[in-house]
């Protein structure tokens, strides 16, 4: 019974993970850059959440409909103003101006909300489900987390497959030149995957910082890097990948933590996925890397 | 004599230009420190410029010369820092002489850092590019982790190591010598000024003459194009592996070295941050450039400092440096803009314009 709770609340992070990595995973398999400042974009949707509801007091509705909008918006700047101008630099480049980003929104952040963690208001305001006779209790963040994240996983799945937009990211990814050449209007397409990516960041967030339940400037830059992780896990690129690969990557940091260790959590997460990248170099569902001659 | 100098070739030549430049600045250092002209801070920093020299330029190695992406640098050198600083504790009353113990703590160091370092090499063999970076990632992550949770001391029956916290029990009298995340308290200050310089420049020759040399040209075509390098004969896996121990070496000497300048060591201090900002200063020096990582390395651990008259905003201002920096640096628009407007060709162009008026007259 205790695994199936502990079950139950790595599939609820996993899920958390699976939404941020694919934000990670579309924007690495369009414009083929690792965008660290990712992790912090769910920073600002949390603390957009905090200001909107615990400062200003508005509803939760609003609060969340604020962060998406808000996150939106700076995806799509960050695209515009840091990283279109080294389109054709080396990817070295891209790193290090997206690490810039990353530094830059945390000294935002604790600029303006200062160094204290904060304590942050869930967004749910939900009764737990009891199963089992009570012995297995679901709370209402992991119930929506978990929806949530088949909605998402469903909905972007078919965007992606049925929508124009979603057929220009495709075509983007598989070949750049060759989608300018069809008429697809590349810049545009890069950014609305920024866009989509945050937005979905700021989805994340509500669900993660509803069940910590705290906010602090750097409070977005691990869960960052696990989804990184998690999109590597199932191979980047794949959006079926980083949603398997954040749910396992969810499920082993917390039954490591329970049955293993506490402080060796992290550590087993990362021993596991230099193990399976050894196997598999490209991830789950990555792509077979075909060499030219 | 200058018939001498003009012997030597042109590497060496850069070499000794180098080494010069690195000894002035440290005599212009020591007459500085015995006038009394130099502020405690800048002292601090001397240390600080040294071992972040060393840290670049070994990094430069995997990212410049083999051209892979590594994100955990700072593991290696926690390896060196935490292996050095154990040797050191449990043989400061075996060991009276502070030379030969110090000597071979950096043995230590930088010995266990090569291990791990031909460890990760044997993973750089399998993956690539990007999931490189995540594998060192990764590992600087594990090696913070694991160093985090572990404990060890001595008592009268011997070693003793848990993981974890309030696992260890010692008898009476016994001492905790690593505390899981209150790390090594009490390492003995070995390291001064001059050792680092010495090292430094030890750490620079090593380097720059491995590029120059067979080894470092293999290493470099790998880098260019495996697969033909492959067909000429050159064994891919002996130089990536070579290449990644030689850097794991430097970075875990480095360790050490910071971690006989620092009083309590602990592992929190190598996490993902530190790999990104060694990073940061091999990609601001030009990747592949040794002189220059050692260049950035200290501009980069002086503007801070520097910028400390900004209080909350200091680090506000470094991200928008870097990100102005990259984007003036790389972005193609900037770079047309900046040929165009070098004061090089504009000075050119005068000197063609004043030549060309006088033949005219």
């Amino acid at each position: 019974m205790r695994f199936l709770s502990y079950l139950i609340e790595g599939i609820r992070l996993g899920s958390v993970y699976s939404i941020i990595a694919l934000g990670y995973t579309m924007v690495y398999g369009i414009a083929k850059m690792l965008n660290f400042a990712h992790g912090d974009v769910i920073m600002v949707g949390g603390f957009v959440v905090f200001t909107v509801m615990s400062i200003w007091g508005q509803s939760p509705i609003l609060a969340v409909i604020a962060a998406v909008i808000v996150c939106t918006l700076l995806g799509v700047t960050i695209e515009r103003i840091a990283y279109r101008p080294l389109r054709k630099a080396t990817s070295l480049a891209v790193l290090i101006t997206a690490i810039g980003v990353s530094y830059l929104l945390q000294n935002l952040a604790l600029l303006i909300f200062g160094a204290n963690i904060k304590s942050f208001t869930s967004v749910f305001n939900l009764e737990p489900i009891r199963l089992a006779e009570g012995e297995i209790s679901i709370s209402g963040e992991t119930v929506v987390t978990i929806i949530a994240c088949i909605v998402i996983m469903i909905g972007l799945t078919t965007f992606i497959k049925r929508s124009k937009t979603g057929r220009a990211m495709i075509a983007v990814s598989e070949d750049k030149d060759a989608a300018v050449l069809m008429g697809v209007n590349v810049n545009k397409t890069i950014a609305t995957t920024f866009a989509i990516g945050s937005a979905l960041a700021a989805v994340a967030s509500v669900l993660q910082f509803s069940s910590i339940p705290s906010i602090s400037a750097t409070s977005g830059a691990m869960p960052g890097i696990k989804a990184f992780i998690a999109a590597v896990f199932g191979g980047i690129g794949s959006i079926p990948g980083a949603m398997i690969g954040g749910i396992l990557l969810g499920v082993i940091e917390i039954l490591g933590r329970r049955y293993i260790s506490m402080e060796l959590s992290d550590a087993i997460v990362f021993l596991i996925l230099i193990l399976v990248l050894l196997v598999k170099p490209t991830g789950i569902l990555g792509k077979k890397y075909h060499e030219k001659v | 004599m200058a018939d001498y100098i003009r012997k030597i070739s042109k590497n060496t030549r850069s070499n000794l230009i180098t080494v010069g430049t690195i000894i002035l600045i440290y005599l212009a250092c020591q007459v500085l420190i015995g006038a009394g002209m130099m502020s405690f801070l800048m002292k601090g920093l001397l240390m600080q410029f040294c071992y972040y020299g060393m840290l670049a330029i070994s990094l430069n190695l995997t990212v410049g010369i083999l051209g892979e992406l590594s994100l955990g640098h700072a593991g290696f050198m926690c390896i060196g820092a935490f292996t050095g600083a154990f040797f050191s504790k449990c043989m400061i009353n075996v060991i009276q002489n502070t030379f030969i113990r110090f000597s071979l703590a950096l043995l230590v160091g930088a010995l266990s850092a090569a291990v791990f370092g031909v460890i990760i090499g044997v993973v750089v063999l399998r993956v690539r590019g990007d999931y490189l970076a995540i594998v060192t990632l990764a590992f600087g992550e594990i090696v913070k982790n694991v160093l985090n949770a572990l404990h060890i001391g001595i008592d009268s029956d011997g070693f003793h190591a848990a993981m974890g916290a309030g696992k260890l029990e010692l008898k009476e009298g016994g001492t905790m010598i690593i505390d899981g995340a209150q790390g090594i308290i009490g390492i003995p200050r070995n390291s001064t000024f001059t050792i680092s310089v010495i090292f430094l420049i030890l750490t620079y020759i090593i380097i720059s003459n491995l590029v120059n040399s067979r080894s470092g040209r293999a290493i470099m075509a790998i880098r260019d194009n495996r697969i033909a390098a492959e067909s000429v004969g050159i064994d891919v896996t002996k130089f990536k592996i070579l290449a990644f121990t030689i850097s794991a070496t430097f970075a875990g000497l480095a360790g050490v070295i910071y971690a006989h300048n620092i009083n309590t060591l602990e592992s929190s201090k190598f996490g993902y941050n530190m790999s990104i900002m060694i990073l940061v200063f091999v990609v601001l020096g030009g990747i592949g450039n040794i002189r220059g990582s050692m260049i950035s390395a200290v501009i980069l651990t002086l503007l801070p400092e520097y910028l400390r008259f900004l209080k909350n905003y200091r680090m506000l201002i470094y991200a928008i440096v870097l990100i102005v920096m990259m984007i003036f640096n790389w972005s193609p628009a900037c770079i047309k803009w900046r040929k165009e407007h070098s004061i090089k060709d504009a000075a050119f162009r005068l000197a063609k314009k004043v030549f060309k008026a006088r033949k005219e007259a």
